[in-house]
């Protein structure tokens, strides 16, 4: 067992500044995409955690891998939240803002709180970069910023004069420049830089000239924080109270990965993905395939077609079959999905949702595929669907749609989206005795000339899941319509209608076997705000935030899309009305109004951005006027 | 427990292989010659039922795993080798036969196609080129010839069609051959090698859609004329063929000529078959020998040995478990930094 390395012990420190206490902060690093600044965001991020913070964390970076330097189109961002309570969200404004050029602080500036803090380049804001980002005059000079502590730090020159003796070229020595400002950062929040200095000798230390300039880079920017006038005082973070238990940071598309190696384990499957590289689910693909010495196979298809197709293949063969995508390499993937739910074989398609239209918003979130998770499929084909809701959660909701796969014997949807698929936040790591096994039903040999009839149904109308390779059970499925029980071609009228329903009754029982949809906040009132997916966090800080001042508002929030949760229509009744806020034109809530008959009032955005949490306190403060 | 540790199978015949399903193909369907051969076949293999699949996509031919009784899919338009290389990958240890057509798998399913062939797989993808959509009544395939008048090309199609063994070959393919339903020796032989082939082995069969295409292939079947329109390839022998095999393949440079055997010119100066050379440009040239120009060859055109995407794909996972281990999620959780909250 590994054992837990938290905090050292720090030094104590001989600084004269004050520091100052918060119950939480938001920074983020903002610069070119060649700047490092993810980098620079992840590790504050593990940092944080490490002292104990909650945190909660947004990337945002560019469709581009390389955008011209020092554009606006290059422009690439970390958010971290991190707080000694409880939090959900990444932060709707930022408290200090860490701009690397021009380009980026006229990008990101618009999130910087009235008086935060905005440390900038110096060194970058030359006329070449002021004109690339579309400013006149330098901001630093012309006033503009007089509503922020400025803090203009050459972060250029002082980078370079600190790895200068180790004889780096130019290029290399810049490099070392989002060290230089993760020290600062670090500095000013009060930090400990063990985790990055461990980070640095795991990661450069087969280039030990690299790591070196890369310690003397973060260790000079702290020094800088330190020693220099400009910074009159730090701030901490003190420890969250979270459920005890032994944590690690985690990002959704990790989750993701980690819960499907878990669910193969819980199963006794053999796990197998089929995926095509598309942002931002790749990281799946990427996580599954190092760890090969699970039974992993993972196969990068010549296209999303195959790479669902190989996975029906996979699952006939009694594989834990999985396909990875998202928008556009679902819409790819629908008629085999089909073919799957005819077929009646297990099959989780997961969908890291992304904004569209077409091609859309390849690296920001949106909620927009839900419809085409239920509908999208020509003929009658239903497919159950579930939805993670933070990037933990995604460990949870993959165990929650595998049960559900292998007992029904049905292709599932599992959705999540880029927001939580690249966000972070602490994970309480399971306990693994408390995992019970998902049980797997496979019919053994029968003698020669004995039937075996591969659609007859078990209490659950689940058919067998008879594997190549078992003697006597030669089978043939296909995309044709199946006769009842035999599962020979059939296209007999009444035989379609019945299975028509069978495959419908099939899936709609399942509400039947997921928990009862529970709400936060009080069984009755005025207003219950319901959600479905990534803006989990959003929505249940907004719902508490108006709570705690006496609004009559509470927050149900959705796993199970289809089928919904039993109880959903006389929970719903017990409110005036329902706020349905997503990131789309009104999906849910065209479901909810059709199923339930339920005036639902939406809250809808798709701007490739999560919701922040006061667009939903206005909006539920607006219905309980 | 029993003493007899004895594995040998039964004996089999072509009829256990029959499903209880009615064939539903038109009558006359050069179908029903493949399905027969196939079935006469498959128990030479020594392989049991349970451990055969038969894969398909959409059309007359896709059909065929219905009909037989082993396990199989019958999946959707074009997609039979995606499905079959997860199954394989995911199932080494099943024989997978993928059964497609000139629509199916060199128009819808190209794509799959071509990867399948080149990843080398151990399954075997049977090709049933009938040169027209028949499944969908009678429109042009992309092996119809131009100028093929059709319900969708009334004014003959304008479209060059593909050459599926060139398409194969192209796609670095170790087991090419082609042969032709009614010619039922030949098509067994054929049929066995390639069962017998490890990686993937890609078979054309010329068939004959007696109701949309009758006769595409008359020249390679007529009895009067075969000998003279179709060419028998034998590994390590001359090319040779005609009525009084007086008449043979020469190279002239980089290209292939028709030359009478006598008058000066002896077997030796022929072109001799080897489909065991690991440079595929003779296979290429011979796949590119058409009718009327040329005999057409049937038999094996190459049948070479190249690591298997199935077998490195389950190497590297006793690779990683011999390097890392047996998965542990314990160990898999605690990778990275982690914190106790007391």
């Amino acid at each position: 067992m590994a054992t837990s390395t938290g905090v050292s012990p720090r030094e104590t420190k001989h600084t004269s500044k004050p520091v100052k206490e918060l119950v939480a902060a938001t920074v983020r690093f903002c610069g070119d995409s060649g700047d490092g600044m993810q980098l620079a965001g992840t590790q504050f991020t593990n940092t944080s955690a490490l002292a104990g913070n909650d945190i909660a964390t947004f990337p945002d970076f560019p469709a581009e891998i390389r955008a011209p330097r020092g554009t606006k189109a290059g422009v690439s961002g970390f958010q971290i939240h991190f707080a000694s309570k409880e939090i959900f969200t990444p932060g709707d404004q930022v408290d200090a803002l860490v701009a690397f050029n021009p380009a980026a602080l006229v990008t990101n500036l618009v999130d910087l709180v009235s008086g935060g803090i905005l440390v900038v380049n110096k060194d970058a804001f030359d006329e070449k970069g002021l004109k690339q980002a579309g400013y006149e005059e330098s901001p630093l000079e012309d006033g503009s910023l007089r509503a922020y502590q400025v803090f203009p730090v050459e972060i250029t020159r002082l980078t370079r004069l600190a790895v200068e003796e180790l004889g780096l070229g130019m290029k290399e020595a810049d490099r070392c420049r989002n060290f230089y400002a993760m020290g600062l950062i670090f500095w000013l929040y009060d930090r400990s830089l063990d985790p990055t200095l461990r980070y640095i000798e795991a990661k450069f230390g087969k280039r030990p000239e690299i790591a070196e300039a890369n310690r003397r880079a973060l260790k000079a920017g702290y020094n800088y924080g330190e020693t220099t006038e400009a910074f009159a005082s730090q701030f901490r973070v003190n420890k969250a109270t979270l459920t005890p238990g032994l944590y690690r940071n985690i990002m959704g598309n990790e989750a993701t990965a980690y819960g499907l190696i878990t669910a193969a384990k819980r199963s006794k499957c053999e796990l197998f993905l089929g995926s095509y590289p598309i942002t931002p689910a790749s990281d799946i693909l990427h996580e599954l395939a190092k760890h090969k010495n699970f039974g992993v196979r993972t196969f990068q298809a010549e296209d999303e077609i195959a790479a669902v197709t190989s996975a029906i293949g996979a699952s006939f063969g009694g594989a834990m079959a999985i396909t990875t995508s998202s928008g556009p390499g679902i819409a790819l993937k629908q008629e085999a999905i089909g073919l799957a739910v005819m077929t009646e074989l297990p099959l989780l398609i997961i969908n890291v949702q992304r904004g569209g239209p077409s091609t859309g918003l390849p690296t920001k979130t949106e909620q927009a595929d839900l419809l085409q998770a239920i509908c999208g499929r020509n003929g009658e084909c239903p497919v159950p669907v579930i939805a993670a809701r933070s990037p933990a959660d995604c460990f949870d909701a993959v165990q929650e749609a595998w049960r559900i796969a292998v007992r029904y014997m049905t292709p599932v949807f599992l959705l999540t989206d880029g927001y939580i698929a690249n966000g972070s936040e602490p994970w309480k790591v399971p306990d693994l005795k408390a995992l019970e096994p998902i049980e797997v039903k496979h019919p053994g040999p029968v003698a020669e000339g004995e039937v075996f009839h591969p659609y007859a149904r078990d209490e659950r109308l689940a058919r067998p899941w008879a594997l190549p390779g078992t003697a006597g059970l030669m089978h043939r499925i296909g995309g044709l319509e199946k006769q009842d029980i035999t599962g020979n071609v059939n296209y007999e009228p009444a035989n379609h209608q019945h299975m028509v329903d069978l495959r419908a009754k099939k899936v709609a029982n399942i509400a039947l076997d997921i928990p009862q949809q529970t709400v936060m906040g009080p069984a009755r009132g005025k207003l219950l705000v319901l959600s479905w997916g990534g803006t989990y966090g959003a929505c249940a800080t907004a719902v508490r935030d108006v709570q705690e001042k006496g609004g009559s508002v509470a927050h149900a929030h959705l796993r199970y899309l289809n089928p919904f949760p039993a109880n959903l229509a006389e929970l719903m009744g017990n409110y005036d009305k329902v706020l349905i806020p997503e990131l789309n034109k009104g999906q849910l809530r065209l479901l909810i109004r059709g199923e339930y008959l339920v005036d639902a009032v939406g809250l809808n955005k798709v701007q490739g951005k999560p919701f922040s949490v006061y667009e939903l306190v206005n909006k539920i403060n607006e219905l309980l006027a | 427990m029993s003493t007899d540790t004895s594995t040998s199978l039964p004996v089999l015949t072509a009829n256990d292989f029959a499903s209880d399903q009615d064939v539903r193909w038109c009558p006359g369907c050069g179908d029903y010659s493949i399905l027969a051969q196939m079935k006469k076949v498959l128990p030479s293999l020594g392989v049991p039922r349970e451990k055969m699949v038969f894969v398909s996509g959409i059309g007359c031919s896709s059909r065929f795993p219905y009909y037989m009784n082993t396990y199989g899919i019958h999946s959707i338009h074009g997609r039979a080798p995606a499905v079959a290389t997860g199954l394989k990958a995911a199932r080494p240890d099943l024989m997978v036969w993928v059964i497609t057509g000139d629509g199916d798998g060199l128009s819808i399913g190209g794509n799959h196609l071509m990867h399948a062939i080149r990843r080398n797989l151990d399954i075997n993808i049977i090709l049933f080129n009938n040169r027209i959509y028949g499944l969908t009544k009678g429109q042009y395939s992309p092996t119809s010839p131009l100028g093929k008048v059709t319900k969708s090309t009334p004014m003959g199609a304008i479209d060059n069609p593909l050459h599926p063994l060139s398409i194969a070959i192209g796609c670095e393919g170790t087991f090419v051959a082609r042969s032709i339903d009614t010619n039922i020796k030949h098509l067994g032989a054929v049929l066995k090698r390639a069962a017998e082939h490890r990686g993937t082995s890609f078979v054309e069969v010329y068939q004959n859609c007696n109701v949309f295409n009758d006769g595409a292939y008359n020249y390679a079947t007529d009895r009067e004329t075969k000998a003279d329109t179709t060419i028998e390839l034998e590994h390590g022998k001359p090319l040779i063929f005609g009525k009084n095999r007086d008449k043979g393949i020469r190279l002239n440079g980089m290209n292939p000529e028709v030359v009478e055997l006598g008058k000066g010119i002896s077997e030796d100066d022929l072109l001799f078959h080897d489909e065991q050379t690991p440079e595929p440009s003779l296979a290429y040239l011979l796949s590119r020998m058409s009718y009327p120009e040329f005999p057409e060859p049937i038999g094996v055109f190459r049948a070479v040995d190249r690591p298997r995407y199935d077998n490195l794909l389950n190497a590297q996972i006793v690779d990683a478990k011999k390097a890392k281990g047996d998965g542990d999620l314990e160990k898999l959780f605690m990778s990275g930094d982690t914190w106790t909250v007391s």
